[in-house]
């Protein structure tokens, strides 16, 4: 039986990596894969927490299939708008866009 | 019937606006309104007078008071206060202003701001009678302010002058600075007391004497501070230097000034509040003094002036420096007697002077001459004046005069004796100075007959200028005459404390005080007349003194450099904190922290979304930690 830190501690990671790549990263697909670890980090919390209390509630893994549905509608979003990003201004850097009036 | 005793200042002000505001095209409406108001206030004052005569003793002074302003503990109240003095006093200015103003139908007969003129002249009599009538110190200060405007109106009343200009200058300048002095000691008074009102801080100060309620010396400081006043708006030594400046204004002001309404209310400001000054022997022997040194003082400077107009106003300050002796030697009546009597004929003088300049078109005595054979009118009355002011029985100026002699002679005062010589000695020099002037320019063969052409123009004055000039020659006369005596009806009206205390009538003094008189006048007859002595050769033997009074003592080049040094030094150095401390510090100051300030904030707003997400995400770090511990 794996403890529960042991989860937690995999998740902090997770999320720890994803802050650092939307922190650091300044290509927006990047940017983006980062929001997806983080989103993922809470889900892996969310789960360990269900299986801790031995899945007597099911309100933990309810919350993750919304999270996955909606970041998944989040990522096609956000990609759309990368491409006509990137087809107005040939670059897809996020330092470079400043100014959605361009 | 003594509530008209409000439409006496309040008409004169109405006469004011409705001049300035609706009759300023009409010279005739204008001057109409004006002199037609006058004669009514002196009117009403007369018959203030004539039925306040037949009120008894318990039903003095009347009253009026009404409420004007209530500071929590503090009633501030606005009225009027009918008793001998304020009576001798509406009755005084009216007469006098009434005078002037028809006088001024002539003597300003061509001036383009004729109307302005009237209406000015209104409101400088409505200030001397609402001052004169007033029932508290507070009242007393506002209308005191407004004589000080008035005068500075009408000394620059002429102000395309530059030297008009700078003297109306002077004349408010110098009485700020007495007026402050004033102020100061009436809000002394207000903090002892805790009144303002005549009655009731007169009532408190006689009881306080007994049961040790305001001290001697906080009254001692109240009467001198009240007394700075009265240095400034009686033209005392040392603030004495406005008024001979103040000649630039139109005759008739000078007139008037000098006569009764700016220079007689510092006098009259001390015998309204004699019962402060009474209770402090200190306050009444600088008074003494002050005036004693200013009358002497005065009188020299006065012996070598050129200008006609100048020689009267030292004339001025010397009897003002008589009146203020008078009422520092415990002489309230004659102090009031002698502003009085000399109110008639310093009015005379300044009338007659205006007639010879209205004439001559100068003020330098020694372009004049011989003008009594062409002006006769205007000679005569300006001779009875010369007799009266140098104090020739039976003219008035011997009575109050004699009356300031007895009343020094009997007094407590410290060297009264000193004060007596003084006094005496002025009396001799009044009767050269006003001779000297009288011979020069009435009877002596000055220079304009060199110049034949300008001869037509002496021409003697319309009667609208000789007829007020008659009447205050007839004053000149008669008035002392009602303090004979055996008589003494002023005495009698006007006296501090419970009954009228007369100082005992010397012939010895009588004869002192003619002696000295004619001495005077045989001296300057001798000089300027007959020509016996040079008065050349005399200025020549003592030149440094000559220099020294021609030059007035040097005294307006010393506040010169005072306010070069001292004032504008101050004021260069308050430029200087305004400009580096107050602008460049902390108005400059604060804006330039605010910009310091931006610029350091505006570095945060990178527009870097990711920047954003580190300082979100760090804050949250940071509260979590917080929240840890």
């Amino acid at each position: 039986m794996i403890p529960v830190q042991d989860f937690l501690y995999l998740a902090g990671l997770i999320f720890s990596i994803g802050v650092f790549g939307v922190l650091s990263r300044r290509n927006a697909i990047s940017v983006l894969m980062g929001i997806e670890l983080m989103l993922n980090a809470v889900n892996i919390n969310l789960l360990a927490f269900a299986k801790f209390w031995g899945w007597t509630t099911l309100n933990g893994p309810v919350f993750v299939v919304f999270i996955i549905t909606i970041a998944a509608g989040e990522a096609a979003v956000a990609l759309a708008i990368f491409i006509s990003i990137y087809r107005k201004f040939k670059d897809i850097n996020v330092d470079e866009i400043k100014y959605l009036n361009h | 019937m003594f509530s008209i005793a409000w439409w006496i200042p309040l008409l004169p002000i109405l006469s004011f606006i409705t001049i300035v505001l609706f009759t300023k095209k009409s010279k005739l409406i204008s001057s109409g309104i004006s002199i037609l108001v006058m004669l009514t206030c002196f009117i009403f004052s007369i018959m203030i007078f004539i039925r306040f005569l037949s009120l008894p003793l318990s039903a003095r002074p009347i009253n009026f008071s009404v409420p004007w302003m209530i500071i929590s503990s503090l009633h501030l109240n606005i009225g009027i206060l009918i008793d001998p003095l304020s009576i001798n006093m509406i009755v005084l200015v009216t007469f006098i202003s009434l005078l002037v103003q028809i006088y001024s139908l002539g003597y300003m007969k061509n001036d383009p701001r004729f109307s302005v003129y009237f209406s000015y002249l209104s409101l400088f009599t409505a200030s001397m009678l609402g001052l004169v009538l007033s029932n508290n110190y507070l009242q007393l200060f506002i209308f005191w302010e407004l004589v000080g405007l008035c005068s500075y109106l009408l000394i620059g009343f002429w102000y395309f002058k530059p030297s008009a200009a700078t003297a109306c200058k002077k004349a408010f300048v110098v009485n700020r600075i007495g007026d402050f002095g004033f102020l100061m000691g009436i809000i002394t008074l207000g903090l002892t007391f805790h009144a303002f009102d005549f009655q009731a801080v007169h009532q408190k100060i006689a009881l306080g004497l007994n049961n040790g309620v305001g001290s001697t010396a906080a009254i001692t400081l109240i009467a001198l501070l009240l007394f700075c006043g009265a240095v400034g708006k009686s033209a005392q030594f040392p603030l004495h230097v406005w008024l001979p400046d103040a000649m630039e204004g139109p005759t008739p002001i000078s007139a008037l000034i000098h006569a009764a309404t700016m220079v007689a209310a510092g006098v009259f400001m001390i015998a309204r509040t004699y019962q402060v000054f009474s209770a402090s022997t200190v306050a009444m022997t600088t008074v003494a003094y002050v005036g004693g040194f200013t009358a002497i003082f005065a009188a020299t400077i006065a012996l070598t002036q050129d200008d006609i107009k100048r020689i009267l106003a030292y004339s001025t300050l010397s009897q003002l420096g008589y009146m203020v002796l008078a009422l520092g030697v415990g002489g309230y009546t004659a102090g009031m007697f002698h502003l009085t009597s000399h109110a008639f004929f310093k009015a005379l003088l300044f009338l007659g002077a205006g007639s010879v300049i209205h004439s001559m078109e100068t003020n330098d005595i020694w372009k004049m001459g011989g003008l009594l054979k062409k002006m006769k009118v205007t000679g005569i009355t300006f001779l009875i004046a010369a007799l009266s002011i140098s104090g020739i029985p039976p003219f008035s100026g011997f009575w109050s005069k004699d009356e300031i002699f007895d009343a020094i002679q009997s007094s407590h005062v410290q060297g009264h004796q000193i004060l007596l010589g003084i006094a005496i000695f002025t009396a001799f020099l009044t009767s050269l100075y006003m001779f000297r002037l009288f011979f020069v320019v009435f009877l002596g063969n000055g220079h304009h007959e060199e110049d034949s052409h300008e001869n037509h123009a002496i021409h003697e004055s319309p009667w609208t200028m000789l007829v007020p000039m008659i009447i205050l020659a007839f004053m000149s006369i008669f008035f002392g005459m009602i303090n004979a005596p055996h008589l003494g009806l002023y005495s009698k009206f006007i006296y501090y404390g419970s009954h009228p205390q007369k100082a005992p009538f010397s012939i010895k003094m009588v004869l002192i005080s003619s002696l000295v008189a004619t001495s005077g006048i045989i001296l300057a007859s001798l000089f300027y007349w007959q020509k016996v002595f040079s008065a050349k050769a005399v200025a020549n033997a003592i030149s440094p003194i000559y220099t020294l009074l021609k030059n007035k003592y040097y005294i307006d080049e010393f506040y010169s450099f005072l306010a070069k040094y001292f004032v504008f030094g101050l004021a260069a150095l308050c430029a200087w904190f305004d400009k580096y401390v107050v602008d460049g510090g902390m108005v400059d100051g604060s804006g330039k922290l605010i910009c310091a300030f931006g610029r350091g904030l505006r570095k945060i707003e990178t527009g870097k979304i990711q920047n954003y997400a580190l300082v979100i995400f760090g804050a949250i770090a940071v509260i979590y930690l917080i929240m840890s511990f």
